[in-house]
């Protein structure tokens, strides 16, 4: 039922870009998803961009130009509450590269090895509106918030998680799906999916001072 | 009596100490990290092995010999190089430090008063050999001018040591006279080469008898002096920025034959796959163990080594990875360092993952472990067929022995959690702090 979503794909690896296409033709039987351009660059996923208008962008997270947070900062800077929603697909699982991209404003982060179904599974939840957590997405914030709150418990309220925020993300990191934290914790999917986008929110809210603190005590800066 | 062959133990010496790192002989440097005027005599008594007081005291007493302390004193602050320019920090502190986020040394009290001591002693020295010898005026001009230069050229060493370049590696002349620009640089300047000024006006004034002659060709003379107070150092240390220069060549030399290194094992695995397209089991695993270490390399920089209870969770998963052939999804938060009470932990883990993959009937198993304060909980999921708990026979060994009877034995818990159709969840938990 509805419309396909319109999905952009970019990512400078040609090979790629035709593997995901066909694996999203095959996996989506019923054409939930419809690539309706590719882009390799920055300059050119900016561009096809403003001319597609597509719901989600399956965005590389290493670019030539300036990588995918340039992507995301001169969308939304060009078309402020317009923009589509952007889901980082990445062979890297590395901290600064996840964190640093939702930060970016990605709504989701998966890694290449991710299968066909699972991949249409989270477009189409990126496209509801939703945030995808991988288990290891999960790992790392909870990994950055309880680094952050030992050494800086003097910050606003505001950035911490709250003990249900961080029940969710613990079952995430565990490896359940949304319905199964809801069913654990007796709440809805609806529910799951609120805790998740303030996550989110306070992720890249949160001080930068924190995470480069997080980062450089994991020698990662 | 055999006498040994010269030439066989040689050579044979000379083809195995190649690969080695020269002889090291070891190079005295200037003390970059606490010098009190040029870090000498800080440097010296290190590659000495003398307390730093004996050090200054001899240049002091040297100085007696009409001023020979103060002129080897100049004279190895121009040739030893700083030691900043031989040490290393991580890539992390060396940001830090290029973009001036770390806290600077303080000032040592007891040096400085130290210091003023064996000024005032030094001062005393000269003003006795002045009453002693009668030799009048012309001490104080020499030992203001003096001062000066010593200011100067410590202003210019410090521009030296910023390199001279601006952020863009240009050369940057005003960073080259006023270093970091900061307001002790302008006043050690200004003061310096006020000194020099007084000096002169000082030594016209008393000296005003003397023909003009004499005069320009002082005046000549501090120029050049001044001159060479400022492009010496620069001059001087060119030579050994080489140095520095072919140590960066081989540091990225040595990357090189690293990337080369992963080049050839990705390459490998691939001609591997190829060969052996037709047995999907053995590619799936060839690549997975190629993705595992290659990922491990690129993106983590974290070994699989048992050092941390981390580290030790990703080498087992690695292994159940390759012996079952199925994707263990590890996600760890915190860490500790690896010890005997963690042992239990890691092994019920590696039964529990075991355990997955032989009956679950999925390829995939998710591995989470969580280190706080309190402890190290570790949950192994999956999402295969699953079982009734209760169910299981009391002549079933695998998971009552080796997961829950191992846990409970050394002081944690464990749980299974686990219905038919809904996969397994196995919970571990393993406090630390008070004794188990």
């Amino acid at each position: 039922m509805g419309d396909p979503v319109k999905v952009l794909v970019v990512d400078d690896h040609a090979m790629f870009r035709v593997g995901v296409k066909a694996e999203l033709q095959s996996a989506a039987a019923g054409a939930v998803v419809d690539v309706v351009a590719e882009a390799a660059d920055v300059d050119e996923a900016v561009a096809r961009i403003a001319e597609t208008a597509p719901d989600v962008v399956l965005l590389d997270v290493h670019l030539p130009g300036g990588g995918g947070v340039e992507v995301m900062r001169r969308v939304h800077a060009a078309m402020p509450g317009g923009a589509p929603r952007f889901l980082a697909l990445s062979v890297s699982d590395a901290a600064e590269d996840v964190i640093g991209t939702i930060r970016g404003g990605a709504r989701g982060y998966v890694t290449k090895t991710i299968t066909g179904p699972e991949l249409v599974d989270a477009i189409r939840r990126v496209a509801d509106g939703d945030a995808v957590f991988s288990p290891r997405l999960a790992g790392f914030v909870l990994d950055a918030f309880a680094g952050s709150i030992q050494v800086a418990a003097v910050d606003e309220d505001l950035d911490r998680l709250t003990e249900r925020e961080r029940e969710v993300m613990r079952l995430i990191a565990r490896g359940y799906a949304y319905k199964e934290v809801a069913k654990e914790l007796f709440i809805s999917t609806k529910t799951v999916e609120t805790h998740m986008s303030s996550v989110l929110r306070k992720l890249q809210l949160s001080s930068r001072h924190e995470l480069t603190k997080w980062a450089s005590d994991r020698r990662l800066l | 009596m055999n006498a040994p062959d010269p030439a066989a133990p040689t050579a044979h010496a000379h083809a195995t100490e190649q690969p080695l790192a020269a002889p090291q002989w070891r190079r005295a440097t200037r003390n970059s990290t606490d010098p009190l005027v040029g870090g000498v005599a800080s440097g010296l008594a290190e590659h000495l092995g003398l307390p730093v007081l004996w050090i200054r005291l001899g240049f002091l007493a040297a100085t007696a010999l009409s001023g020979l302390g103060t002129v080897l004193y100049a004279a190895l602050w121009l040739f030893l190089p700083t030691d900043a320019r031989f040490e290393e920090s991580a890539p992390g502190l060396e940001s830090a430090t290029r973009t001036g986020k770390r806290p600077g040394l303080g000032h040592r009290l007891g040096d400085m008063g130290q210091a003023l001591a064996l000024g005032v002693l030094g001062i005393g020295l000269v003003l006795m050999v002045e009453t002693v010898l009668g030799r009048g005026a012309i001490v104080f001009p020499v030992l203001i001018a003096g001062v000066g230069v010593a200011l100067l050229w410590r202003q210019a060493d410090e521009a030296q040591r910023e390199r001279w370049l601006d952020s863009s590696g240009r050369v940057d002349p005003f960073r080259a006279i006023f270093g970091a620009g900061t307001t002790a640089s302008y006043v050690r300047l200004a003061a310096g080469a006020g000194l020099v000024v007084v000096a002169t006006a000082l030594f016209a004034v008393t000296g005003g008898r003397v023909e003009v002659a004499r005069d320009v060709w002082l005046a000549t003379l501090l120029g050049i002096a001044g001159l060479a107070v400022v492009v010496g150092p620069w001059v001087v240390r060119l030579a050994s920025d080489l140095g520095a220069e072919r140590a960066e060549r081989i540091r990225t030399q040595e990357r090189a034959d690293m990337a080369a290194h992963l080049h050839d094992s990705v390459l490998q695995t691939l001609a591997l796959i190829q060969r052996n397209a037709s047995d999907p089991t053995l590619v799936a695993r060839l690549a997975r163990g190629q993705e595992r270490e290659l990922r491990a390399w690129l993106y983590t920089g974290e070994a699989a080594d048992a050092a941390t209870v981390a580290g030790a969770l990703r080498e087992v998963a690695g292994r159940v990875e390759d012996e079952h052939a199925v994707v263990v999804d590890l996600v760890t938060v915190g860490d500790r360092a690896m010890d005997e009470s963690m042992r239990p932990l890691v092994q019920a883990t590696r039964e529990a993952m075991v355990n997955s993959a032989k009956h679950a009937g999925t390829a995939r198993v998710d591995v989470f472990a969580e280190t706080t304060e309190h402890g190290v909980e570790v949950f192994v999921r999956d999402r295969g067929v699953g079982f009734d708990p209760g169910s299981v026979g009391e002549d079933r060994h695998g998971v009552r022995h080796s997961i829950i009877n191992r846990m409970t034995r050394h002081g944690g818990t464990a749980q299974v959690r686990s219905a038919p159709g809904e996969g397994t969840e196995v919970r571990l938990s393993m406090p630390v702090g008070e004794e188990a």
